[in-house]
């Protein structure tokens, strides 16, 4: 199992790739501390009307979805017992632990009154248990850390070996109370995203009357969380056959085919409940009779049956090709959803309209400029990857 | 590979039927009525001159800065927005017109305080539906969910409030009462405690056959509100929401309170996983030993 042993990367950390990752996010660095000069009114396009936008719908709903690699991963190894897909863990928590502090982020800048954030994890005799967007709140919070608690062991097992003894010492020590305690946290990295990725769906399930009948329904929790779980194995195989190309190491096709024939039918699940859900509520009619909101609807039930097809069969399987655009349609379609029902299917009523504005944009670029760079990074220092050949060590 | 699927997908299956069905016995459950203190204002369209005259008394209460953004010499806000709680507007259709008075309906089940993380919104005394700047982190929820698009934001501000009408709550502490109510010339809007209104309202329907649209909107819709209309015109064209009769935020009640009651499901659900997971572990330590 040598070949399993992650190991960094190496090379030089700064290349022109990170250079140019590096200008985008102090750019939108640079807006973010403007924004909060100004207020959001002049920094975005958002209204009485359209409070939420961009930064909400793609940095926090879909990013957040986006990065459940690590659940969906640690589900497959820890719960169901799959043990060969252990190589597919770090990454997969390093990129969700990125995802979700991204997702943080873009809350801080979102929200008005970001200094009172903190006030929200210690007033408990205050909370709303009524309120999804607390739950969603705190479970974040939480699961932030807990990402980073469970990618400890990379930097451990690497600060372990440094010359720094002290450093050194206490990495070991924290390694062995990991090693025991590291059970219960991971329970814990499941049960948290379980809980907010279907409250995200009751959040704006709580627009009720001003969001679109095809959307509004008493399953949105659920098809948040199955919806988020297929868009996170579909994560897992671009990361992987991105990160393979990149640093040329070695693919893990055979394990990405059978995690492809899961999100197959995870993605099928998705479109029956929806589909019989609509029937039985006698709201079938409205898939033709909407305009622009049915060929909305179809279009994402398109971009969810056309990969569940690609990976139905043991033949599109077989192919890197394949698995890769379907992980890619897969990712839109979670995405093209989570955008519908936050953004496109939300009606406050005649004389509002939402489009982002350039400054919005940039910061949402910046955030994931930043994801990309610190990705990098740490997969180059920190023994995350598995089955690379070390490259000769430029840096220091 | 085929059983961890199904079984799998079974467990999603599971989870997702567990959640709806526990809801259903909840569904059924009571609906909020209005507290026994609760106050609130009865506005009639068929008594309302548009002499925004409300308008003016509102700004001057609350200390709300003159709305000229619209045009520089008036104080002429087109619509709520972060300086104006109140504001009469125009219907106008072949033959018929209609004045429209809007601020915050205080809802008897209202959507933003269901949103809200830590209560900054909340019913509170009188039924009165207040904002506290302490609790406020400007998320904007309360925008979202509610359907009359009432709470407003201040976008030009670095620090931003959560603007709304709060029915006057400083003026009623001195026994006075709201300022639309108590300048209104033609008693088009009233101010009086909840159950009067109720009843003035239905004695206006009863002593008017005809003059009315039969219905006194906010009675029941949206699970009821402390404002109520009566209006000649029908409530939609007011822009009025048809709501049904349930508090907007009780399906999210339902289910949050379905899956999440005393947080034993999700204590379950963890303590099993934890449980599952240290099964796994022993298999493989034996496995890898014999």
């Amino acid at each position: 199992m040598s070949e399993h042993k992650a190991t960094p990367v190496g090379g030089s950390l700064m290349t022109p790739t990170t250079w140019t990752l590096l200008v985008i996010f102090l750019i939108g660095a640079a807006l973010t501390a403007w924004r909060f000069t100004v207020g959001l009114g002049p920094s975005t396009g958002l209204s009485d009307g359209y409070p939420w936008g961009l930064w909400i719908a793609f940095d926090v709903v879909t990013g957040t979805a986006l990065a459940c690699g690590g659940y969906a991963v640690a589900l497959l190894v820890y719960i169901f017992n799959k043990g060969k897909y252990h190589p597919l863990v770090r990454p997969a928590l390093l990129t969700s632990a990125l995802g979700y502090t991204v997702a943080a982020i873009g809350i801080i800048i979102d929200v008005g009154r970001p200094w009172f954030i903190w006030r929200i994890p210690i007033s408990v005799g205050k909370w709303n248990l009524d309120s999804a967007l607390l739950e969603v709140a705190l479970c974040v919070m939480a699961y932030v850390m807990v990402l980073w608690i469970e990618l400890s062991p990379a930097f451990l097992e690497k600060w372990q070996d440094s010359g720094h003894t002290g450093l050194a010492s206490f990495s070991r020590g924290l390694s062995k109370f990991m090693d025991k305690a590291l059970i219960w946290l991971i329970a814990l990295g499941m049960l948290l995203p379980t809980m907010h990725q279907s409250s995200l769906g009751s959040v704006i399930m709580l627009a009720g009357p001003r969001l679109h009948a095809l959307w509004h329904t008493p399953w949105l929790p659920f098809l948040y969380l199955v919806s988020c779980i297929a868009m996170g194995y579909a994560v897992v195989v671009m990361e992987s056959t991105l990160s393979s190309r990149a640093f040329g190491r070695q693919r893990e096709d055979k394990m990405l085919a059978s995690l492809s024939g899961v999100t197959s039918g995870i993605l099928f699940l998705f479109v029956a409940v929806r589909f019989v859900d609509l029937f039985l509520r006698g709201r079938g009619p409205l898939l033709f009779s909407e305009g622009y909101y049915s060929v909305m609807f179809w279009l994402e039930t398109i971009l969810f049956l056309v990969p569940a097809v690609m990976l139905a069969g043991s033949r599109g399987r077989a192919r890197i090709g394949t698995m890769f655009r379907a992980s890619v349609m897969i990712a839109l379609a979670g995405s093209l959803y989570r955008f519908d029902s936050y953004l496109v299917a939300f009606n406050p009523g005649p004389g509002w309209s939402y489009f982002p504005s350039v400054p919005e944009v940039v910061i949402t670029l910046g955030l994931v400029a930043m994801e990309i760079m610190v990705f990098i990074m740490l997969v180059k220092s920190f023994p995350i990857l598995s089955g690379t050949s070390p490259m000769p060590a430029h840096r220091k | 590979m085929d059983r961890t699927r199904r079984s799998f997908l079974k467990g999603l299956a599971y989870a997702g039927g567990t959640a709806a069905v526990s809801a259903v016995p909840a569904v059924a459950s009571e609906k909020r009525q209005a507290p026994d203190d609760a106050v609130g204002m009865l506005y009639d369209t068929t008594r309302c001159i548009g002499c925004k005259a409300c308008v003016v008394a509102c700004h001057e209460a609350n200390d709300l800065p003159p709305d000229t953004r619209g045009n520089p010499l008036h104080d002429a806000p087109q619509s709520l927005n972060d300086r104006t709680k109140n504001i009469i507007k125009l219907y106008k259709e072949e033959g018929r017109r209609s004045y429209m008075k809007q601020q915050c309906m205080h809802c008897i089940d209202p959507a933003c305080v269901g949103a809200c993380m830590i209560g900054a919104l909340q019913k509170r005394e009188y039924g009165i539906v207040t904002w506290e700047s302490s609790r406020c982190i400007g998320c904007r929820y309360c925008q979202v969910a509610c359907p009359y698009n009432v709470p407003k934001f201040e976008w030009e501000e670095a620090n931003p409030r959560i603007i709304k009408c709060e029915l006057c709550n400083h003026r009623l502490a001195e026994g006075k009462e709201p300022a639309c109510c108590e300048v209104c010339p033609r008693d088009a809007v009233i101010y009086g405690k909840y159950d009067d209104l109720l009843a003035e309202a239905k004695k206006r329907l009863a002593d008017h056959p005809g003059r009315y649209v039969d219905k006194i909107y906010g009675e029941h819709d949206g699970g009821g509100t402390q404002v109520l209309y009566l209006s000649h015109v029908p409530f939609e064209k007011l822009g009025l929401p048809e709501l049904g009769d349930e508090g907007v935020p009780k399906l999210n009640r339902t289910i949050q309170h379905g899956v999440y009651k005393g947080m034993i499901a999700p204590a379950a659900l963890y303590v099993a996983m934890g449980a599952v997971m240290l099964r796994n572990r022993r298999k493989d330590d034996k496995g890898g030993e014999s």
